[in-house]
């Protein structure tokens, strides 16, 4: 048991568990008190000094974010002292940071410049010091620019303790202070797997995604150029939070709109992701049942997962799923399948994807099997906070557009296909087909719910035709250490091994919580997103993937059997170890 | 960067490594891989007179602990230094005790007996001058410190001598050498 205090925050009497901070404290009793470093999804640094209160007895002033509310405390979280305090802080780090919201990424999105306008910040008391450190744009994926940044952790947190990438750090003290990886090499030269955490973390324009929405556009004025688009899973259950609706699935929606945009061809990586699953269960079973290959069968879908586990784990290669990811499927599919049927110049197609990820954008020119169409499969990738930009731009009343169908050939998708964007549920997805695979039957109950939820790393048990199948799924790339060594320790010592199936995906909470998903991301935010994904598979006729029409007619008219050599040319790839460090 | 680099040919460099990694082995009894980081470190600048990129990979590899950490480190302190510096370091103390005591009439006799400003080296590579804050002694203020020798209750007047001896040092290992 827990025990309950009693304290009193600007004369309203509050109630709440031992060790609640002074902020969560205040939240409880509608008291709003102001944060810049303080992350929703992150401990506290204490880093900005912004929500500093003042406790009755003490002639100091503390930090609301890490001071755990005591017994019978007063506190006051607003006076005219603790306003002007605030307002130097603001000032203080307004004093190192550039002036040029107006052409900044996070214009209008900033969580600094809400602050300084909230604050009325209108003159500048203290002298400009900013530091001169030159922008990184080396991944190709994430921008970095140090001089935007206000010290908070957020990123370093992120990357090192919930990613376990270690690619960023803070160099130096005092004003020296930046974020950087290590011995100030380029981002591209450092461990950086491009998941776009830190991105999505940063309160300001310090880290963000690189823009590709003026490639799309110019493709799209150009009348030569038949522009087709897809959309992930994860991106239609977070789009509606840049227009302030939570928890709501846009797909229909964002069929219409595609249309409107002047997209000639409106797929779903959805589809895809049954296709995927064809492949991927069908390796699985090739593994499991005819104990061709090792086990156990470890998912690829995630490109962050993928690079981190080429540089970091390259024994566990042997077990990666070759399948390549769905986005890129549908991508070589388009190039492929859909031009030969509507007789178009592959040449002529643009293809893109939208993804709540930064790192499909790395994916992309990742290795030639991404050119698997004699072109390059995907041509841009943009992420669903470009996306929402883009929205805005567009003149496109969003929310109240009609809904509209997808393009059925390339776009229908079953239950299976849209949970790919959860943690979790690529693994259901798998089971739900392996388990007709192995038994020729289907499974009376589709659901297999021990694979969902938000812990680090889940594993269970799974009975298929009276086998039981060991998996574990883990997300969060810290979460994944833990499940690799035991697999490591047990082919060491010849022991059995202790899974057959694990699924990995390198964000928290999976694609829903994707380093291009929009920002203030939370766990009650992945939750409700995670919700509505399962809501449009509960809402499904068809929930298995081979049961997908359209997945049966592509096999049927195109590709022939699962692993067979049209679909080990179309669908899968191959990875390699790679350098954590190539400087 | 890369782990890779390790495999040094220059001999007296791969010694060098050697002497790093027994120093870890060594410290392994007493402390946990985090807890003997700052040691390693600082045994790392003792036999490199600096922290090159490359031991700093060995630690890393050695102690399975990200290199971005060690660098966040080894940038934080004013101690260690990424680059190679001067034979003997010269570290005047200019904490409050010790510059009330007159410690910033010993730095100017330093710069002007030296010729160099604060963070730079003398040509001939022999002596470093840098400023410190605070070395624990303040009783004994002003507090200089020429590489692992602490020099208290230091007054212009000494510096010379001070720097003298070190000079002499050097002149006498030569003659051993040749």
């Amino acid at each position: 048991m827990y025990k309950m205090i009693e304290a009193v925050i600007n004369g309203i009497k509050v109630e709440v568990k031992e060790g609640t901070t002074i902020l969560e404290a205040a939240k409880k009793v509608q008291i709003k008190i102001p944060t810049l470093c303080k992350h929703q999804d992150l401990p506290p640094s204490a880093a900005c000094g912004l929500c500093i209160v003042k406790i009755k007895g003490s002639n100091k002033m503390f930090r609301a974010c890490c001071t755990p509310l005591e017994e019978k405390m007063e506190i006051v979280t607003n006076d005219p002292d603790i306003v002007a305090v605030r307002r130097t802080v603001l000032e203080l780090i307004l004093s190192n940071h550039p002036n040029d919201c107006l052409t900044c990424a996070r214009n209008n999105n900033c969580e600094l410049q809400k602050l300084a306008a909230d604050f009325g910040i209108s003159e500048e008391h203290f002298k400009k010091f900013l530091r001169q450190i030159p922008k990184d744009s080396s991944t190709g994926v994430i921008e970095l620019q140090p001089e935007k940044c206000i010290l908070c952790g957020r990123c370093i947190y992120v990357c090192q303790q919930d990613q376990d990438v270690w690619a960023l750090s803070f160099l130096e003290r005092g004003m020296g202070t930046r974020i950087s990886p290590a011995g100030d090499i380029n981002m591209g030269e450092s461990p950086c797997v491009k998941c776009g955490q830190c991105s999505a973390h940063c309160p300001t324009g310090a880290i963000v995604e690189k823009d590709d929405t003026e490639r799309v556009w110019a493709a799209l004025r150009d009348s030569e150029k038949h522009c087709v688009v897809q959309i992930a899973p994860a991106v239609r259950v977070a789009i509606g939070e840049a227009f302030g609706v939570t928890g709501a699935n846009f797909t229909n929606k964002l069929y219409a709109l595609f249309r409107r945009m002047g997209f000639k061809a409106v797929f779903d990586t959805n589809f895809a992701a049954d296709v995927c699953i064809m492949e991927e269960a069908s390796e699985f079973v090739e593994r499991f049942a005819h104990k061709k290959g090792p086990l156990p069968l470890i998912t690829s879908c995630c490109p962050a997962w993928v690079d981190f586990m080429e540089k970091f784990h390259p024994d566990m290669i042997e077990h990666f799923s070759s399948t390549k990811s769905p986005h890129e499927i549908l991508g070589t599919l388009t190039k492929t399948y859909y031009t030969e049927k509507h007789n178009i110049d592959p040449k002529k197609i643009f293809g893109v994807s939208i993804m709540p990820c930064t790192a499909k954008k790395y994916e992309i020119t990742r290795s030639g099997e991404m050119f698997a169409s004699g072109l390059q499969d995907i041509d841009v990738v943009i992420t669903t906070r470009e996306l929402a930009r883009m929205i805005k731009q567009s003149g496109i009343d969003f929310l109240n557009l009609p809904d509209e169908e997808c393009d059925h050939m390339l776009g229908d998708y079953t239950g299976a296909g849209v949970i790919f964007g959860a943690t979790g549920g690529v693994m259901e997805a798998a089971l739900r087909t392996a388990y007709h695979f192995v038994t020729g039957k289907e499974a009376e109950k589709v659901e297999f719910k021990t694979t969902r939820g938000l812990k680090g790393v889940k594993e269970s048990e799974i009975n298929i035709a009276g086998t039981k199948v060991r998996i574990a799924v883990a997300h969060g790339l810290s979460h994944v250490e833990e499940v690799i060594n035991k697999i490591r320790e047990a082919k060491k010592k010849g022991e059995e091994l202790p899974y057959h199936f694990v699924e990995v995906m390198a964000c928290p909470g999976g694609c829903v919580g994707g380093g291009g998903q929009p920002y203030m991301v939370c766990d009650e935010l992945r939750k409700e997103r995670t919700a509505a994904i399962y809501q449009d598979d509960d809402d499904r006729v068809l929930r298995v993937s081979h049961k997908n029409p359209y997945v049966k007619r592509l096999y049927a008219d195109y590709i022939g059997n699962p692993l067979g050599d049209k679909a080990h040319k179309l669908f899968h790839t191959e990875y390699k170890s790679r350098p954590q460090y190539t400087r | 960067m890369a782990v890779k680099s390790l495999e040094i040919k220059d001999k007296e460099v791969r010694e060098k490594f050697k002497e790093i990694e027994r120093f870890i082995g060594s410290e392994h009894k007493l402390n946990d891989n985090q807890g003997m980081l700052m040691g390693v470190l600082h045994k790392t600048q003792e036999v490199f007179g600096y922290l090159p990129a490359e031991a700093m990979d060995l630690v890393s590899d050695r102690l399975g602990i990200p290199t971005a950490h060690i660098y966040g480190m080894a940038t934080f302190y004013n101690y260690f230094t990424l680059k190679p510096r001067a034979k003997y370091q010269v570290f005047m103390c200019k904490g409050t005790a010790c510059y009330v005591a007159g410690g910033g009439r010993v730095l100017e006799k330093l710069q002007e007996t030296l010729k160099i400003g604060l963070g730079e080296v003398t040509p001939d590579k022999m002596f470093g001058l840098n400023i410190t804050r605070c070395l624990g002694c303040c009783g004994l203020s002003p507090v200089m410190q020429v590489n692992e020798d602490i020099y208290v209750r230091m007054g212009p007047e000494k510096v010379n001598a001070i720097l003298d001896k070190y000079r002499k040092k050097e002149t006498k290992k030569r003659k051993v050498s040749k």
